[in-house]
C-alpha cells in the first residue's frame, strides 16, 4: 500500500471536514476521490501531504507516518493544491528551476517524466508564469510537483475549471505518468472523470460514501434506471416525478434519468406517460453513470 | 546551500519585478531626506556679535578686525565681564558670544595654542549651530593666513571651545537626521519583510513550501537577504546625500557607522519577519508594521522628544524601541564622532534583539497550515 | 425586420425545432432561427465586437443576438475569450471596436444603465460571508435603489421559494456550498433584471443540487428573465435553448443543441465541443 488511512478525522471548530476516513491506495494506480467542494477532499489531501495534523486516527504515506516521519514524507511526494499555487512573478522557467533546487535536483534530472507537458510550455519557458492561460498553468503546476520525481503525487481538483478539451490531455498525462510508476491520487467534483481512475472513493459532506472499482460502483446500482424523451421535456420532468413508481428523476442532458425498481414497468410507465399528453416517447433502459450513483447515494 | 541560493534568487526577482517596492525602497528615503535638509537651509545674515576679550593683545585685536570684515557678522557690544553675557543675549538680541582666554597672543605663540570660546543662542537650534559654525570658518581662514605667515616651522592652533545655550542638548536639525534615517530604516524594512511571508500564505505557496523539505530557518533567512541588500544601498545615497548635499557632518569612523546601520537593518528585518509569521494576510501585516512600530518609534526614540524629559514609564517603555539605541549610537557617532567603546551598549541592545526576535519568529513559523 | 412572406418559412423551421424537443416555453422557440434579423424582442445585440489587449485579439468581431427570456449557453475552451466578453456586456470593460446594446443600452456609452438592468453571478464571488442570509437580500436591494417594503417582501418571497425561510438569520459562511450558490442566484435576480449573467455558477456543486440550480434557471427563464450562462458540464449545455461555442476569440458555432448535434454528426455536446475545441490555435 502507498497510502493508508484508518478513521482519520480533522475538524475545523464545529464543522467536521474529515469524519473517520479509512482508504488504501495501491503502489501505482491511479486513484480517485470523487465529491462535491466542501466533502472533505482538501482537506484529506493536507493531513496526507503533512501540512495538516489529524484530530485522530491514523495515516501512513510511502511507508511513513504522517505525524512522526513528515520530513521524509515532504521529501517523496509531489503536491499541487487545488488552487493555482506558483509564483506569478516568475517566468516558467524559473517557477521549473525553483521547484527543482527546493528538491535538490535538477530540472535536467527529471526531464524524462515532465518531457510531454513540458514540451507544450516550453515555447512561453520566459513568460511570467501569471500571464499564462488557465490550461497552462494547470501544466506549469504538474511539472513543478514532478520535478523531483515523486513517489506518490497529490492532485487536488486538477481539473476543476477547466474546459473538457483540456481535461481530457490532462487525464491523458496521468495515465502516461502512471507508467512511469508513480502513484497518484486525485480529486475531482466531476463524475465522469472516474471512470479514468483505478479505484474510487465517493465522498460528500464529509462522510464517506463508498470505495470501490469504477465497474464495482456501477454494478452494485440495485436499481433500475431508464433513459427518458418526450416531445416536452420540461413538463416530462415534474410528470416523471409525480409518477408513483418513480424513485428518483433527475435530467440528465438531453434526457432524464428515471430510477425505478424494476424494469417490468415500462409498459405502464408508457402508457401513464401518453396519459399526460407525451409523444414521440423513447424509453431505454440504461446502464447507470457514476453520477447516477452517487446521486442514488446522497438524495436517500 | 544551493537551495538557499536559489531561494535567495527568487526573493530577489520577487522585490525587482515589483515597482512599487523598488520605488518605496529608494525613493521615499531621498524625499525624507530632501524634506528635512529644507528645514536646515535657513540663511543666516548679520550675525549680531559680542565679544569678551580678556586678553586685549594683537593676536585678538587681529581676530576681531576679521570679524568686523566678515559680511555676516556684525560685532555689536564689547563685554568686560561673565556677568554680562547673559545680559547681552536675553536684552541686546546679541546671536553669538566670542570669549578670549587670557594671555592669548602669547599661549599663541609659546605653546602654538590658545583657546577661544564661543557661545551661541541655540534657542533656534539650527540657527545655533550655523553661528558656530561660521565663526569657526573665520576662525579656520585665519588659522591659515598666520601659519602660512609663519612657515612651515611652525603650526598653530586655536581650541575653540562652543557651546550652545538655551539647549543643552545641543539639538539641532543635525541631529535630526539621525532620527530620520532611524524610522525610515525601521519602517522599510519592518514592512517590507513582513509582507513577505504573509504574501507566500496569501498566494497558497507556502502550502507547497510546507509540503517540501526546504527547513523554515531557509525559508526565513533567505527573505531577509534581498532587502538587506537594497537596504545597505538606501543607506548610502541617503548618507552620502546627508553628508554632501544637506551637509551633516560625519565626525565618528564611517566603517562603525556602516556596522551600526546594518545591525539596525537586520533587527528590522527580523522585527517584520516575526510580525509576517503571525500574521494571515498583507494588509493586516502592513497595518501592524507600519501603526504599531511607526508612533513608538517617532515618540519614544528620542527622535522628537527627549528622552530624559519623558516621564519615567516611558523612559522605559523606550528601551523596547529599536530606534532609540540606534538613533542615540547613530548620534555619538556621526555627530561626536566617538568609538566603539563608547556605543556598546547600544550595539549590544540591538544584537540582543535580533537575536530575540529570530528565536521568536522561529518559533512562531508553522511547519503546518493553521 | 420580419415580413409577412418570411412567415410561412419561420413557421416551418420552427417546426422542424419543435421536433427536435426542447425544454422551454413555446414562444421563445418560435422565434428560434433568426439569427441575423435584429428585432426589438432581442434582449442582447452584439455586432463585431472586438477586444484587444496590445497585439492579442481576445474577442474577435463576434456578432450575435440573444432573445429574450433565453436560456442562452456561452461556451468555450479556456482562454477562448469568453471571460473577456462577458465583462464587455456587462459593462465592466469597453470594446476595442464594435457594438452591443444589452437591454437596449450601449455596452460602450451606457454602462450605468446596463449595469442597472442586468444580474451578474459567479463561483467566485456572489455573497458576503460575513453577512447574515437577510442581509445580503437587503444589501443588494438597496444597491439597487429598492425602498424598504420592496425589500422585506422580495425576500420574503424569495425565501420561500428557496425553503430557506429557517435560515434567515444564518451566517452566509456557515451555509453549505449549495445552498450558498443557490442564495447566490436569488439575490441576482433580486431587482427584477431583465437579464442575468452566471459565470461557471454550478462548478464544484454536487449534482443534485446543480440539478435544482436549473431548475430555477427555467423558474427564472419562465419569469421572462433571459439567461446567459457559462459552464463546464457539457450535460448542462443541452439544457440551454441556444449554444454559442467561442474558439480562438470568435464564436465559430452557434445554434440549439439539437441543431449543433445534427450538424457535427456528434452524439452529444460532449463531441461537439471537442471537434470544435480542438481546431484551436492558440493556448
Amino acid at each position: 500500500m502507498m497510502i493508508e488511512t484508518e478513521n482519520i478525522c480533522k475538524s475545523y471548530g464545529k464543522i467536521q471536514a474529515v469524519k473517520s476516513w479509512s482508504i488504501s491506495v495501491k503502489a501505482n494506480e491511479i486513484y480517485g476521490l470523487i465529491g462535491p467542494d466542501g466533502a472533505g477532499k482538501t482537506t484529506l489531501f493536507r493531513l496526507l501531504t503533512t501540512v495538516l495534523l489529524p484530530d485522530s486516527g491514523k495515516g501512513v504515506v510511502a511507508g511513513y507516518d504522517i505525524v512522526k516521519d513528515f520530513r521524509q514524507i515532504r521529501k517523496e511526494i509531489g503536491y499541487m493544491p487545488g488552487r493555482f499555487s506558483l509564483y506569478e512573478d516568475l517566468t516558467v522557467k524559473e517557477n521549473l528551476q525553483f521547484f527543482a533546487t527546493v528538491f535538490s535536483t535538477t530540472i535536467e534530472e527529471n526531464m524524462h517524466l515532465i518531457k510531454d507537458i513540458y514540451s507544450q510550455l516550453e515555447k512561453f519557458s520566459s513568460r511570467k508564469a501569471g500571464k499564462l492561460s488557465g490550461g497552462m498553468k494547470q501544466k506549469l503546476a504538474l511539472c513543478c510537483a514532478l520535478i523531483h520525481s515523486p513517489k506518490v503525487l497529490f492532485l487536488d481538483e486538477p481539473t476543476t475549471g477547466v474546459d473538457v478539451v483540456s481535461r481530457r490531455e490532462f487525464w491523458q498525462m496521468l495515465k502516461r505518468l502512471k507508467q512511469e510508476g508513480i502513484t497518484i491520487i486525485v480529486s475531482t467534483p466531476y463524475m465522469d472523470e472516474a471512470e479514468m481512475c483505478d479505484s474510487i472513493a465517493l465522498v460528500n459532506q464529509g462522510e464517506f460514501l463508498r470505495i470501490d472499482t469504477p465497474n464495482g460502483i456501477v454494478s452494485s446500482f440495485d436499481k433500475t434506471l431508464f433513459s427518458v424523451k418526450s416531445n416536452k421535456m420540461h413538463q416530462l420532468l415534474n410528470d416523471l416525478k409525480q409518477y408513483s413508481n418513480a424513485l428518483s428523476a433527475f435530467s440528465f442532458g438531453e434526457s432524464i434519468h428515471l430510477k425505478v425498481n424494476s424494469p417490468t414497468i415500462k409498459q405502464d410507465l408508457s402508457s401513464y406517460l401518453s396519459d399526460k399528453g407525451h409523444s414521440e416517447l423513447e424509453i431505454q433502459e440504461i446502464k447507470p453513470n457514476i453520477e447516477d450513483c452517487f446521486m442514488a447515494m446522497t438524495s436517500m | 546551500m544551493k537551495t538557499f541560493i536559489s531561494f535567495v534568487r527568487k526573493e530577489f526577482l520577487h522585490i525587482l519585478r515589483d515597482k512599487t517596492t523598488l520605488l518605496i525602497m529608494f525613493a521615499m528615503p531621498i524625499v525624507m531626506i530632501i524634506l528635512f535638509s529644507y528645514a536646515i537651509s535657513t540663511e543666516v545674515k548679520n550675525i549680531s556679535v559680542a565679544v569678551l576679550d580678556f586678553s586685549k593683545d594683537e593676536q585678538t585685536n587681529r581676530i576681531i578686525e576679521k570679524f568686523n570684515q566678515n559680511k555676516y557678522f556684525q560685532i555689536k557690544q564689547y563685554l568686560t565681564t561673565n556677568k554680562e553675557i547673559e545680559v547681552a543675549f536675553k536684552e541686546k538680541k546679541i546671536n553669538l558670544v566670542m570669549v578670549f582666554s587670557e594671555n592669548f597672543a602669547e599661549n599663541m605663540l609659546h605653546t602654538h595654542e590658545a583657546s577661544i570660546q564661543l557661545l551661541a543662542d541655540g534657542s533656534e537650534a539650527n540657527s545655533g549651530a550655523m553661528y558656530i559654525g561660521y565663526a569657526q570658518g573665520v576662525l579656520g581662514s585665519y588659522l591659515k593666513e598666520i601659519n602660512s605667515d609663519a612657515g612651515a616651522t611652525q603650526s598653530f592652533q586655536i581650541q575653540t571651545n562652543s557651546t550652545m545655550l538655551y539647549n543643552p542638548q545641543s539639538k539641532s536639525e543635525y541631529n535630526f537626521v539621525p532620527g530620520v534615517i532611524g524610522m525610515m530604516l525601521l519602517l522599510l524594512n519592518a514592512m517590507m519583510s513582513s509582507i513577505a511571508i504573509v504574501r507566500e500564505k496569501e498566494r497558497g505557496t507556502m502550502e507547497l513550501l510546507l509540503a517540501s523539505p526546504m527547513p523554515p530557518i531557509q525559508i526565513i533567512l533567505s527573505k531577509t537577504i534581498p532587502y538587506l541588500t537594497l537596504s545597505s544601498i538606501t543607506l548610502l545615497l541617503v548618507l552620502v546625500f546627508a553628508h554632501f548635499v544637506v551637509g551633516v557632518p560625519i565626525n565618528g569612523s564611517v566603517g562603525l557607522l556602516l556596522l551600526l546601520c546594518l545591525l539596525y537593518i537586520f533587527t528590522a528585518l527580523s522585527m517584520g519577519l516575526l510580525i509576517s509569521t503571525v500574521m494571515q494576510t498583507q494588509i493586516s501585516a502592513m497595518l501592524v508594521s507600519g501603526m504599531v512600530l511607526m508612533l513608538p518609534t517617532i515618540m519614544l526614540s528620542g527622535m522628537v522628544f527627549p528622552i530624559e524629559s519623558m516621564p519615567n514609564i516611558l523612559q522605559w517603555l523606550s528601551c523596547i524601541v529599536p530606534a532609540r539605541w540606534f538613533i542615540s549610537a547613530l548620534r555619538k557617532i556621526m555627530i561626536q564622532g566617538v568609538d566603539i567603546t563608547a556605543v556598546s551598549t547600544e550595539f549590544l541592545i540591538l544584537i540582543g534583539m535580533v537575536v530575540l526576535y529570530l528565536i521568536i519568529a522561529l518559533k512562531k513559523f508553522k511547519i503546518r497550515l493553521q | 425586420m420580419l415580413y409577412g412572406n418570411d412567415f410561412n418559412v419561420i413557421a416551418n423551421v420552427s417546426k422542424v425545432i419543435y421536433k427536435t424537443k426542447h425544454i422551454n416555453s413555446q414562444l421563445s422557440k418560435e422565434k428560434q432561427n433568426n439569427k441575423t434579423t435584429m428585432t426589438n424582442d432581442d434582449i442582447i445585440q452584439v455586432k463585431d465586437l472586438t477586444k484587444q489587449f496590445g497585439k492579442f485579439t481576445a474577442v474577435n468581431h463576434i456578432t450575435f443576438n440573444v432573445k429574450k427570456g433565453e436560456i442562452f449557453g456561452f461556451l468555450g475552451a479556456n482562454g477562448a475569450g469568453k471571460t473577456t466578453a462577458m465583462r464587455m456586456l456587462c459593462g465592466l470593460s469597453y470594446p476595442t471596436s464594435g457594438k452591443g446594446l444589452v437591454a437596449g443600452f450601449d455596452i460602450s456609452k451606457q454602462q450605468e444603465m446596463v449595469k442597472k438592468n442586468i444580474g451578474y453571478m459567479s463561483q467566485k464571488f456572489s455573497l458576503y460571508e460575513d453577512l447574515k442570509v437577510w442581509e445580503n437580500f437587503s444589501l443588494f436591494g438597496g444597491i439597487y435603489g429598492m425602498n424598504r417594503k420592496e425589500i422585506k417582501d422580495r425576500t420574503d418571497k424569495m425565501l420561500k421559494e428557496l425553503n430557506f425561510e429557517n435560515e434567515r438569520n444564518a451566517m452566509v459562511s456557515s451555509l453549505p456550498l449549495g445552498w450558498k450558490q443557490k442564495l447566490a442566484f436569488s439575490l441576482s435576480i433580486f431587482h427584477n433584471p431583465k437579464i442575468v449573467f452566471l459565470d461557471e455558477p454550478t462548478g464544484g456543486v454536487d449534482p443534485i443540487t446543480r440539478r435544482q440550480f436549473w431548475e430555477m434557471i427555467y423558474a427564472a427563464a419562465d419569469r421572462g428573465i433571459t439567461v446567459f450562462v457559462t459552464t463546464h458540464y457539457m450535460d448542462e449545455s443541452e439544457y440551454c435553448d441556444r449554444v454559442s461555442i467561442m474558439v480562438d476569440g470568435r464564436i465559430d458555432a452557434l445554434d440549439t443543441p439539437q441543431n449543433l448535434k445534427n450538424l457535427y454528426s456528434a452524439k452529444d455536446m460532449y463531441d461537439v465541443f471537442l471537434y470544435l475545441a480542438r481546431t484551436a490555435k492558440r493556448s
